[in-house]
């Protein structure tokens, strides 16, 4: 009982630890280059998920100043990740662009594939 | 301009005018008589300026510089205390005379490479400076390697398989030794003592106890590899490879004379005599440097080739140095001091003597050598008294180191030292005389070839059968002087006891 | 006047920032690298007057926008951010003369501004993390310069490059995004991203909540820890160095990995100093002991390599290892040996960089036996590398003696003699791959790629003479690096409780 309760409060928490080891596992485990960006993005999301879960309050507006709202939800954690997704945006478009090029060059994005190319020379 | 020569100026002089010389060298790269002209001006002008400092030091009133303080309590400075005036003057004079020889040699041989070989030898010659003027171990280390690494093209002045072998060892021994023992033997002297600056009477004494000091004195024995301590020894006769005038002044006098005078003056003014001979940290070193006089004699005994012989040669003779700095007792470290300059003189005539054979012959195997003195009367009569002077027979400088060994061994109490002595000096007689005996007692062996290059007609007088056929006159008059050296040594002792009085006496 | 230099640290990222994108803008190589040109050589003036200033006052405090801190963004000038701006911008101005011919050669026309422009942002990226206060903002840089460094790799000759740039990319975003994580969770039990703020408020928040501070120093450590390269997370760098253009090479090796060590510096000191008393903790013996493997491994794995490029960039491993292992050591000589091998390695390895740099655009090549006898041909160019070879080594008379002395006065300290066996043993190592390269370079018959080879021309001559006498210079005079980082030790040691 006790364990369903801490899991239940801590749902976005558990929610982040398995975004993050599902994607870091696909960013290991596959040789496909998409793939292993896709892993990277959702690693990444997990981080935002970490940021975010705390940052809203209960009951918590947006902060804009108002006699009639008491609470507000932070919103620095908001604007980190907004700039964390810009960043995590960069990234993934890089990556791709690489892949587009690694094809052309190897004529596959497998990396097992690559590496036998290259072993070839 | 006066001020340029005030002394504490000169002793940087000379550290410069051989770097000057390497800088100048390669511009004459293709005009030979230009370029011997720099090294032989730059050797002419670093002797006079070392022999200018001399006054100075035996006055008593060392010159000495301090460039700059590279870390807190670390400097680059200089300051020429008696064991370096000493060393010095041995090295600056030899290099004059090996100079003269190495033209002949290499013009000789049509050798090639010769403007690195003379830009090499500048280097070594300055870092040799530095170590002998050094005033701290930190200035002493940094020219201890700087001494390796422009000697190594001259190891490998050959170029083939062997001497590129030969020269690998000879860099990791001397690089290895001194990079995994000196200097943390440094760097914990340093830590122990707070100052790497050499100073009388030892900067470790009371700051250290006798398992401390033994393991450092082990450190530094070991680490100056160049001292050749066996078993550490084997880069000597390796070093064998290059050319013989690198063998004379590297091999018998700069580069192992070095190695040596860094474990005496270490243990002068690192350890201090007192300090050492009081803890009983020395013994071991004692009883192993006696074991390496007697057994680098068997070796050299052993072998069949002329240099690899007079390497081994120097490995025992290197060992007389270590056992009188072993010793720490004035005495034992006058014999140790004195040995420094009375080796160095009579093997690089042993050395300028076999180059000088290779030149005219071909020849380096001992065997082959057989009635040689009939046709190379003055080198082998070099050869002769080198070899007497290396024994310790009067009237040449070796005697006296010997006796001064000998001297500080019995009053020691090391009585089974006094006895190896003894032993390895009639080591020496079956190793160097039985050369001299087959040069002028039995006759040529009829299979030998006279592959002599008919440019060295020195001494073409005639007279014996087959001629008269001495290497060229640049080789057989430095070989003459150096064996002359011998003998002025030997009535020079007083001025040189002098000016090694103060050191010894632990002052 | 008075105007600009209270915008001086600004300055010091924004120039840069903008300058990339003019670059971009002019589309053509040689306007574009001008202006780097000219940026890249203003940056030192500017960093050289805030370490000026911090020597002789107290830490500079910019705000940004004009934001209070801790709320809004904070540019903390001190000593040691300082000398690591003063590092970054000159090595970036001094190589840059390099690259004009280098890039010229090595990548097509069509991309020349595009390089310049990723050279300036890498630059800007790399000043952002050592200028800035922020702990959140140092990931924005951290990534900025990151995104850069990629397309700088890709843009090596070679398809390998591409793969190598892929490669780091993974690893250097996982590492950002431990890093960014590690920042969140201290966050969330301090609410304050300014550096200075966190390392007080952390004293108490570490009172609560031990784990989430302990566990966000762990992932700042990986984090970083797989930006600077630490053994075993190396494992991106020997191809990443390997296949990327000369320059960038040489770029990299002296300022990417180094500015990485400055945060982990940063954090495991300023940051975490006060509350966690980081040197205390076993992170520490453990930071040590992957150093030493480091340092062994990397010079081991440098003995074996044939492409001389590779060679250097596993020997950057192992250097990174004596660097970290000051971290490690965490007393005042070690420190200050790990700070001032961050120095003296940066310059050491620019130059070699740059030395096989100039052979590459010479004979096309730099594989080890191609380059046999290349030291009659080009003997300034190899008489450097020699030099910046004995460097490494740490040879008495050139700056990484000094390194070393610290690091061996820093070990006997802590751990006795071990340690200072295994630093000389891991140099004596380094004298098998130096020395190789030097007897073939100069002891062995030239090979056919040599012939007809000549002296790299003067403007790439001269970065790498400038280099290799800095490597002696610093051996010498020690005022400028170790004094320095003595001082920065000393701040920093004296910021632990």
């Amino acid at each position: 009982m006790q364990a369903i309760q801490v899991f239940a409060e801590h749902y976005n928490y558990v929610v982040t630890i398995f975004l993050m080891m599902a994607g870091l596992y696909i960013v290991i485990a596959r040789g496909n280059m998409i793939k292993k960006l896709i892993g990277l993005s959702i690693f990444q999301t997990s981080v935002y998920l970490l940021y975010i879960t705390p940052a809203k309050i209960i009951g918590g507006t947006a902060p804009i100043l108002d006699p009639a709202f008491k609470v507000y939800s932070n919103p620095l954690p908001h604007v980190l990740i907004l700039t964390a997704i810009v960043v995590g945006v960069a990234t993934l478009a890089l990556g791709l662009a690489l892949v587009v090029r690694i094809k052309e060059a190897y004529g596959t994005v497998d990396e097992d594939e690559i590496f036998a190319k290259d072993g070839e020379q | 301009m006066t001020a340029l020569l005030r002394p504490d100026c000169l002793v940087l002089a000379s550290m410069i005018i051989p770097l000057v010389a390497a800088l100048v060298i390669p511009v004459f790269h293709n005009r030979s008589n230009l370029r011997e002209g720099v090294t032989l001006i730059a050797a002419v002008l670093l002797c006079a300026t070392v022999w200018s400092l001399l006054p100075g030091v035996m006055a008593g009133k060392p010159p000495s510089y301090d460039v700059v303080e590279v870390l807190p309590g670390v400097a680059l400075a200089f300051k020429i205390e008696p064991l370096g005036m000493l060393f010095g003057l041995i090295a600056s004079t030899l290099w004059i005379v090996n100079s003269v020889y190495s033209i002949g040699y290499m013009r000789a041989h049509n050798e090639p490479r010769q403007t690195t070989y003379y830009v090499c030898f500048a280097i070594a010659l300055a870092s040799t400076m530095g170590v002998a003027f050094a005033k701290n171990l930190f200035t002493l280390f940094l020219f201890y390697e700087l001494l390796t690494i422009s000697t190594y093209p001259l190891v490998t002045h050959n170029r083939d398989s062997k001497s590129m072998s030969s020269g690998r060892l000879y860099l990791m021994l001397l690089l290895g030794t001194s990079m995994l023992l000196f200097l943390p033997a440094i760097i914990a002297t340093f830590v122990l003592a707070g100052t790497t600056d050499f100073a009388p009477g030892g900067i470790l004494a009371g700051k250290a106890g006798t398992t401390t000091l033994i393991v450092l004195l082990a450190l530094f024995a070991f680490g100056i590899g160049k001292a050749a301590v066996m078993p550490l020894h084997f880069w000597l006769p390796a070093a064998m490879v290059a050319p013989t005038p690198v063998s004379a002044l590297l091999h018998a006098v700069a580069v192992v004379k070095a190695g040596v005078f860094c474990v005496a003056k270490i243990v002068l003014y690192v350890f201090g005599l007192d300090s050492l001979s009081g803890s009983g940290a020395n013994v071991w070193l004692v009883y192993l440097a006696t074991a390496c006089i007697v057994g680098a004699s068997l070796i050299a005994l052993s072998r069949g080739n002329l240099k690899a012989r007079l390497a081994y040669s120097t490995v025992s003779q290197l060992a007389y140095v270590v056992l009188g700095a072993a010793l720490a007792t004035s005495a034992g470290l006058l014999g140790g001091a004195l040995q420094i300059a009375m080796h160095a003189v009579g093997k690089i005539t042993l050395f300028f003597c076999a180059g000088a054979i290779y030149i005219a012959t071909h020849k380096t195997e001992i065997k082959q050598l057989d009635g040689i003195g009939r046709t190379m009367p003055f080198t082998m009569l070099a050869f002769l008294i080198g070899s007497l002077s290396i024994i310790g027979i009067p009237p040449l400088g070796g005697t006296w180191s010997k006796w001064y060994l000998a001297l500080a061994a019995a009053d020691a109490g090391f009585l089974i030292v006094v006895g190896a002595l003894m032993v390895s000096s009639l080591l020496n007689v079956a190793y160097l005389l039985s050369i001299v005996g087959r040069a002028f007692f039995l006759p040529p062996r009829p299979d030998d070839d006279d592959h002599g290059h008919g440019n060295g007609h020195g001494h073409a007088n005639g007279h014996a059968e087959g001629g008269i056929h001495e290497a060229p006159l640049a080789c057989v008059i430095p070989l003459s002087l150096t064996a002359l050296g011998c003998i002025v040594l030997f009535f020079q002792i007083d001025n040189i006891t002098a000016l090694l009085a103060p050191a010894a006496a632990g002052k | 006047m008075t105007a600009i230099s209270a915008q001086l640290p600004a300055l010091q990222v924004v120039l840069p920032l903008l300058g990339a994108v003019l670059a971009a803008l002019m589309r053509r190589g040689t306007p574009a690298f001008a202006l780097t040109l000219a940026i890249s050589w203003t940056l030192p003036f500017i960093s050289g007057a805030l370490l000026y200033q911090t020597l002789t006052g107290d830490p500079i405090s910019y705000r940004l926008g004009g934001w209070e801190p801790p709320f809004g963004i904070e540019y903390r000038v001190d000593v040691l951010n300082a000398f690591v701006l003063m590092l970054v911008s000159s090595v970036g101005a001094v190589i840059l003369p390099f690259a004009h011919r280098s890039v010229a050669s090595e990548i097509d026309e069509d991309k020349h501004a595009w390089f310049y422009c990723m050279y300036l942002l890498c630059l800007a990226g790399l000043l952002g993390i050592a200028i800035t206060g922020d702990a959140f903002n140092a990931f924005v840089f951290l990534e900025i310069s990151s995104l850069a460094t990629y397309v700088l790799i890709a843009l090596g000759r070679d398809r390998r490059a591409l793969l190598s740039a892929f490669q780091y990319l993974i690893v250097g975003t996982i590492g950002a995004t431990l890093y960014v994580l590690g920042v969140g969770l201290i966050y969330l039990v301090t609410g304050t991203l300014n550096m200075h703020d966190l390392s007080t408020r952390l004293v108490e928040a570490y009172a609560v909540y031990p784990q989430p501070v302990l566990a966000g120093l762990a992932f700042i450590v990986v984090g970083v820890g797989l930006k600077l390269a630490l053994f075993p997370m190396h494992v991106w760098l020997p191809n990443a160095y390997a296949y990327a253009p000369s320059v960038v090479s040489a770029f990299l090796a002296a300022t990417a990995t180094k500015v990485a060590v400055y945060l982990l510096i940063r954090f495991s000191f300023g940051v975490f100093g006060k509350a966690v008393a980081f040197p205390t903790l076993t992170v520490t013996d453990l930071i040590v002991g992957l150093s030493i493997a480091a340092m062994f491994v990397g010079a081991a794995a440098a003995v074996y390599q044939t492409d001389l490029k590779r060679m250097l960039a596993y020997s950057s491993v192992s250097q990174i290892g004596y660097i970290t292992l000051g971290v490690g050591l965490a007393n005042q000589a070690g420190l200050t040996g790990g700070i001032v091998h961050l120095a003296n390695h940066a310059i050491m390895k620019a130059a070699l960089f740059l030395a096989l740099g100039a052979a590459v655009y010479r004979i096309g090549t730099c594989k080890l036996n191609d380059l046999s006898g290349i030291g009659r041909r080009m003997p300034l160019t190899m008489t450097a590398f020699a030099i910046a070879g004995f460097g490494l080594i740490g040879t008495p008379g050139t700056a990484g003696f000094i390194s070393k002395w610290y690091l061996a006065l820093g070990s006997l300290e802590v751990g006795g003699w071990p340690l200072l066996l295994a630093i000389v043993a891991s140099s004596m190592i380094a004298v098998v791959y130096v020395g190789r390269v030097v007897e073939v370079m100069w002891f062995r018959e030239e090979s056919p790629h040599v012939k007809g080879a000549s002296e790299a021309p003067l403007a790439m001559l001269l970065p790498i003479l400038v280099l290799a006498a800095a490597t002696v210079y610093f051996g010498f005079d020690t005022r400028a690096t170790a004094g320095i980082a003595t001082r920065a030790a000393e701040m920093l040691i004296g910021g632990l409780r």
